[in-house]
């Protein structure tokens, strides 16, 4: 599954997630996903982008072209060296919230997306790492 | 008066000659500045320089003796900025009278090694501090510029119209960023009061990204909207934002929404107790079908 096409992104402030929304709009529409997976794409994109500034203290988005069989999909990495997420599982629930948010952000990420996968620790960083397959 | 102001008045026309030979053959943008302009550029900032070292501190081109020098820096970045030099051109324009100061120094100084060193250093300090002002007057420059832009943004994005007595519309576009919710928000409040309006529509056409912050953005708007005592409906949802929402797992059943803005305005007259009819019976049939089509 090597990526046909790669390009790694700033997340640090607020105008970096909208640069990061619209370069992800770009390729989704690229590689001429439907209008409605693109919006889902892109949304997912702003949520996570938002955590690693909230909560990670800024990092970077990897962008990628995968293929897999004959399925295409475009994979979205979302690094930071933040504080981490002490409880995984209770950030997963819906509702859960830090910030003062609606809590909605990573559930609804996963649920926006076809894979999902979150890795953590505590005083090191946080890793998310998404796919929406074609 | 040190040495080098001493030569800096007694050589200024040789040094400002020398200053333009040099320049005419290395890091010139011919295409952007005639050698005239460049000339009297030259002059006239070197004029300043020699005024200000004969009183003014040549470590230092904070203190006042040194405004006229930077204020002429300044505006040679400013203009230069829009005709379009790089920060490192406007730079090295200054940075370029290192040399024919320097060769001035060896040629005067050939006697006094230990204080051609020392002049040197003093010089190079000098044109270097200048050569920074100009970088950071073209900074400030971009960054009022862009400032005064985002201000100008946020006061053009955020119209509240009166679409009837007593019912706003509030079509939003762009990016619902925190600054922005804010000035939306209080106009909208702000009008609701003015207006002594029931109902207002929010139209989210224009957005394009609806995520957990703007939908939460808008609760919060339209909470406080209610508070005021008015309604509000949010139109223009797409069916890929409508999917999106689903998947997210954002309530909005207690929200009033339409797909149409024109379906929020009839929904509006009709709760203000108003309706429109057509004035022409005949053709009244075919004129409420062509309606639903808009």
């Amino acid at each position: 599954m090597a990526p046909q096409k790669t390009e790694t992104l700033p997340i640090k402030t607020a105008s970096d997630i909208v640069a990061a929304r619209q370069a992800v709009r770009l390729w989704a529409a690229e590689m001429k996903f439907s209008l409605v997976d693109q919006t889902k794409i892109v949304t997912a994109t702003s949520e996570l982008a938002r955590n690693t500034v909230q909560h990670g203290g800024g990092g970077h988005m990897v962008m990628s072209i995968v293929e897999s069989g004959i399925h295409q999909g475009l994979h979205l990495v979302f690094e930071d060296k933040g504080p981490g997420i002490a409880d995984v599982e209770a950030a997963m629930r819906d509702g859960f919230t830090t910030a003062g948010g609606m809590g909605l952000g990573l559930s609804g990420s996963k649920r926006l997306m076809s894979q999902f996968t979150i890795e953590t620790k505590v005083g090191e960083g946080t890793r998310v790492a998404v796919t929406r397959w074609k | 008066m040190s040495k080098l102001a001493e030569i800096f008045q007694k050589h200024q026309d040789d040094i400002v000659a020398d200053w333009s030979k040099g320049m005419s053959s290395a890091n010139r943008r011919k295409d952007l500045i005639s050698d005239a302009d460049l000339k009297a550029q030259s002059t006239e900032l070197f004029a300043a320089i020699a005024k200000a070292s004969k009183t003014g501190s040549l470590s230092d081109i904070e203190g006042s003796d040194w405004r006229e020098v930077r204020e002429i820096l300044s505006s040679i970045s400013a203009s230069r900025a829009k005709q379009g030099f790089t920060p490192t051109e406007t730079a090295s324009f200054v940075l370029s009278l290192k040399q024919p100061v320097n060769s001035r120094l060896r040629k005067e100084m050939a006697k006094d090694p230990e204080g051609l060193i020392d002049e040197t250093t003093t010089a190079n300090g000098l044109i270097d501090k200048m050569a920074l002002h100009t970088s950071e007057a073209f900074l400030t420059t971009r960054e009022q510029l862009i400032a005064r832009q985002q201000e100008d943004m946020l006061e053009l994005s955020t119209p509240v119209v009166k679409l009837w007595d007593g019912i706003l519309a509030l079509p939003v576009i762009g990016t619902l960023d925190s600054a922005r919710t804010q000035v939306v928000m209080e106009s909208l409040l702000k009008t609701i009061v003015e207006t002594n309006s029931k109902i207002a529509i929010i139209d989210i056409t224009g957005v394009p990204t609806v995520d957990t912050l703007v939908a939460q953005h808008l609760l919060k708007t339209i909470t406080a909207a209610r508070l005021m005592g008015a309604e509000c409906i949010i139109s223009g949802i797409r069916p890929q934002i409508a999917q999106t929402i689903v998947h997210l797992g954002i309530n909005l059943n207690d929200i009033i929404t339409k797909s149409k803005m024109a379906d929020a305005f009839a929904l509006a007259l009709q709760r203000t107790g108003k309706i429109v009819v057509s004035m022409n019976k005949a053709a009244a049939p075919k004129k409420t079908e062509h309606g639903k089509d808009n």
